[in-house]
């Protein structure tokens, strides 16, 4: 058993933990974070993407000994005092939801990507979200929801445009 | 008469009001089965056959036994129950025999997954091989190897289903109208062409789960990812036979269905694993691999398709033989061999026509309803021969489908006739065909080396359902005037239950916020319904939603009008109050009748409000068993596809540079929402036809089950631009004239990449899928001929 010490949407979090565990066994069994999703279990759908030190990862293939010392940030940290970010919102806006079992992987591929990139393509929307596979939505309301956001983000820059939302203290962060 | 408030005063039927469980679910707080947890469970794990024809010899546990953390390991012997929901041909685990690889053999509940796979180890089955029979055509041979001996005493629906003992035939659906054989011989020009879909798999991203716990005196509780709170219900009442009342099914959020998670899945198997563990929960999640090997899958069809014209380019005569490689159980594939026999003919008016639709065992993974229910398959052939033949008679594929496409008058193959409420075929061709420029030749392509062509397709299809086939739902009226809709019908994506919503805010007259459905069905409070399949839910669902806020309404009235001195006939009711006809002062507000209304002197009068609305498929018929003519279907939806492909002629590389999807939905109920499902229909269909199909070695070994060896579409894959039309003809009975276009955004994408790869390359293709690879391999076969 191993010892490790990480961050998990701000909260420090000191666990025990078998050599063997992955990142997303440690995310949903220990820590009841289910909004992670596990599609399959061996990296190839990208329902259990989370962000590792700010950079998208499938937690499936993470260990969490390697978490040891990192940042992690999962779909229930983008909710803020109960308020869904401009992300979240695109995502019901743009009809970007359908089942949903994608959807939080998809929100932090999308949110890792405009950490780095805050205006992005649509080549680059797509490149970002390869590896995240959805059955139910074509992807088409996804990229618009994520172009969609981007724009939203632009806008709060914009203090003409502010919306009521407070504005979340990592948009825009480069910590990744 | 459609149903529902009149169109000029709707506020939200027909708004692209945004799904209602859009907040759970971008924010990671939607719990799907997956994510349960139930106080005490056990996890599993399974042991599956290697081999696609065996007989067990012998199953050694006891190492797996004596492991600790193991509760209970179970094989298929002493577990006498036969599932099924049209055929019962299957057992929990396998019994004597395996009947195709990745059938489950032996389930391990442990403490932990670890120890469960752990446990696994250590068994040994011995097998002795038998006969493989992998290909339908082979299996219906005489004498061939058969997967079920026993099949005459298998239960299944009587006067529906004809299984054929003594053969590998599960069910052989006939349609007979006309003469097919004169009509044929005297055609002026003939085709005869074969086609082949391979099976494919839905993909739900959420995999099956399910926990059961058997409960003490006989009981049993599940939580299921399912699509079918109440067959699931009915199916474990029947095979274990219980009380339908001791039987209680949860299913919360589901990760996706699309026809996958329709019948009886994993429950059986949880439940009788809880019952071993002396009634401790046990969860049973299907790997990604076990959706693909052991679960069922889509069926594979080899179809046949001849038909006879007359020089002016009429359909005399049309003659389909369907056979299905229903694997190796067809609980639901022979109703698929039915559905595929009476929509056998397209969409099309023919005098002269002979299906024969045959459902056949083979020692592969089963088949199972998927979107579109075995309509993808046979508007595969279908579409594709209709474009054959219009070649023949030197014919434009969208004038000769305008000739032959069913109009007023006409009747279908099973004897229905076609009326001005069955929507506009040519309504959905014409427009998928204008969307498209048809008759503008294609732009260049981009580079050197690249064809373009345009191809197009018609669809149809009908809810395939018993007779029989009902629903409820129930309102409850709040303190505060908004209300709780209860339905059993699951929204696992389709967005049903925010149309639901609409509904009863516009029939109750009360604010769109306030009105919610109660996302997790629960059978012992959610009323009936049968299941949520066949694009059927928004059309039955809905209907019983409205006839539910009617009956709330009555019961407003009547207390509103006591309270004012009225008669219940002069109460009007808007903006969740009800007040004297003309004298808006009067008011009520609906809070205040809710539970009942207190007079300012303390007397009260009333009760808690609750609607009660139902729905039932009226006028069905069984198909007669020798013509199968008959009345299968309560509506049919139409549309068409027009897609513009380009193709890169030294890769065999192919985009979809534009599709244009047209449907006859009778009314748009959500904008928003239905057009985010034809979207994912059509590249769900474009996964069909480029990339995906299973493969088998000659020993019956499924070589493809993960995501790596079988592709389905990425954000990658998409066409450079799609295109929606909805028709708006209204259909008679359906909720403001709806009728369900769920499945069919999925069907027929297939045969209009055919199509307009022939446009494009001069080549037929008759199988699916259209991969690169088979695409560049027929160009070099086409080549070489030539050289």
């Amino acid at each position: 058993m191993h010892t490790i010490s990480f961050h998990v949407n701000g909260e420090p979090q000191t666990v025990r933990v078998a050599a063997t565990m992955t990142l997303l066994e440690l995310l949903r069994d220990r820590l009841h974070l289910t909004g992670t999703k596990e599609g399959c279990g061996i990296g190839e759908c990208g329902a259990c993407t989370v962000l590792l030190n700010g950079a998208p990862v499938t937690a499936c293939l993470i260990l969490a000994v390697e978490a040891d010392e990192s940042t992690i940030e999962t779909i229930e940290g983008e909710t803020r005092n109960g308020q869904l970010s401009a992300l979240q919102q695109a995502f019901i806006d743009a009809g970007a939801v359908q089942c949903g079992f994608c959807t939080p992987g998809m929100i932090m591929s999308a949110r890792g990507l405009l950490r780095r990139n805050p205006e992005p393509t649509d080549e680059e929307i797509i490149e970002a979200i390869a590896g995240n596979l959805c059955r139910c939505t074509g992807y088409e309301a996804i990229i618009d929801a994520i172009r969609l956001a981007a724009a939203a983000n632009r806008a709060r820059e914009d203090d003409s445009l502010l919306d009521a939302a407070p504005p979340r203290d990592d948009e825009g962060a480069a910590d990744g | 008469m459609t149903k529902g408030q009149p169109m000029a005063d709707l506020k939200f039927v027909g708004k692209g009001i945004s799904r209602e469980d859009g907040v759970d679910k971008v924010s990671g707080s939607a719990r799907y089965t997956h994510d349960l947890v139930v106080p005490g469970m056990l996890h599993t794990a399974v042991i599956r056959s290697p081999h696609a024809s065996a007989r067990i010899v012998s199953i050694e546990t006891d190492a797996a036994e004596a492991l600790p953390g193991v509760r209970v390991v179970l094989t298929g012997e002493g577990l006498c129950y036969r599932l099924g929901l049209y055929m019962q041909d299957k057992c929990i685990l396998a019994r004597e025999v395996v009947r195709y690889q990745g059938e489950a053999v032996v389930a391990v509940a442990a403490d932990t997954l670890d120890i469960a796979r752990a446990a696994c180890q250590l068994i040994e089955i011995e097998y002795a091989l038998n006969e493989a029979i992998l290909d339908p055509r082979d299996a219906m041979q005489d004498g061939a190897h058969l997967v079920h001996p026993d099949l005459d005493s298998y239960d299944h629906m009587v006067g529906v289903f004809f299984p054929k003992a003594g053969t590998n035939v599960a069910h052989h659906q006939k349609i007979r109208k006309g003469d097919f054989d004169d009509a044929f011989e005297s055609a002026d020009v003939k085709l005869s062409a074969s086609f082949y879909n391979p099976p494919v798999q839905h993909v739900p991203m959420e995999t099956h789960a399910t926990i059961a716990q058997a409960l003490p005196g006989d009981r049993i509780e599940l939580w299921t990812s399912s699509q079918s709170p109440y067959t699931v219900r009915h199916l474990m009442s029947v095979a274990f036979g219980m009380p339908h009342a001791s039987i209680r099914v949860h299913v919360p959020y589901v990760g996706g269905g699309f026809g996958g998670k329709a019948g009886l899945g994993l429950e059986p198997l949880a439940y009788v694993l809880s019952r071993s563990a002396g009634g401790q929960p046990v969860k049973v999640v299907a790997t990604r691999e076990e959706e693909f090997n052991t679960l069922p899958s889509r069926q594979g069809l080899h179809s046949t398709i001849e038909i006879g014209c007359s020089k002016a380019g009429e359909i005399e005569a049309l003659k389909s033989t369907y056979v299905w490689d229903a694997g190796a159980y067809a609980d639901y594939g022979v109703n698929i061999g039915r559905a595929a026999a009476y929509s056998g003919g397209g969409p099309y008016s023919i005098d002269n026509c002979w299906i024969d639709s045959y459902v056949v065992y083979t020692n592969k993974i089963f088949g199972t309803a998927y979107r579109g229910f075995g309509h993808l398959e046979i508007l595969w052939g279908i579409e594709r021969a209709i474009d054959m033949m219009a070649r023949k008679l030197k014919m434009d594929p969208v004038e000769f489908r305008r000739l032959n496409l069913l109009k007023e008058g006409d009747t279908t193959i099973t004897g229905e006739t076609f009326t001005s409420g069955h929507g506009s075929p040519v309504g959905c061709l014409d427009a998928a065909a204008d969307a498209l420029d048809w008759e503008t030749p294609s732009a260049a392509p981009s580079e050197p080396g690249k064809v373009r062509g345009k191809g197009i397709a018609m669809l149809h299809k009908a809810p395939a359902m018993p007779t029989y086939t009902s629903c409820a739902a129930v309102i409850k009226l709040d303190e505060d005037g908004g209300c709780d809709i209860l339905v059993s019908g699951v929204d696992y994506g389709q967005g049903t239950y925010t149309v639901l919503r609409q509904i009863a805010a516009e029939e109750l007259k009360i604010p769109i916020e306030r009105a919610h459905v109660t996302w997790e069905c629960d059978t012992a409070f959610s009323p009936y319904d049968w299941q949520t399949v066949a694009s059927r839910f928004a059309y039955m669902g809905g209907n019983a939603v409205i006839e539910a806020a009617a009956d709330c309404l009555r019961q407003i009235r009547e207390v509103a009008a006591h309270a004012l001195d009225v008669e219940p006939d002069d109460i009007d009711c808007e903006d969740a109050s009800a007040f004297v006809r003309g004298k808006p002062e009067t008011k009520i507000p609906y809070g205040k009748l809710a539970l009942g209304y207190t007079f300012p002197n303390g007397n009260s009068i009333g009760g808690p409000v609750i609607g009660h609305g139902r729905f039932i498929a009226t006028g069905l018929t069984h198909l007669d068993p020798e013509t199968g003519q008959g009345l299968p279907a309560q509506y049919w939806t139409y549309g068409a596809h027009a897609v513009e492909v380009e193709v890169d002629t030294e890769t065999g590389e192919i985009e979809i540079v534009k599709i244009a999807t047209a449907l006859d939905a009778g009314k748009v109920l959500n904008p928003k929402l239905v057009a985010g499902q034809v979207v994912g229909g059509v590249i769900q269909g474009l996964g069909s036809a480029l990339w995906e199909g299973f493969r088998f070695d000659e020993t019956g070994r499924f070589l493809n089950p993960s995501f790596v060896d079988y592709k389905i579409p990425t954000a990658k894959d998409l066409p450079r631009e799609t295109e929606r039309i909805f028709l708006e003809n209204p259909q008679p009975g359906g909720p403001y004239g709806a009728r369900g276009v769920a499945e069919h955004p999925m069907i027929s994408v297939p045969s209009a990449i055919g199509n307009a790869l022939f446009d494009a390359l001069g080549i037929e293709f008759t199988t699916l899928p259209l991969s690169y690879e088979n695409i560049l391999l027929r160009i070099l076969e086409t080549h070489a001929e030539k050289e």
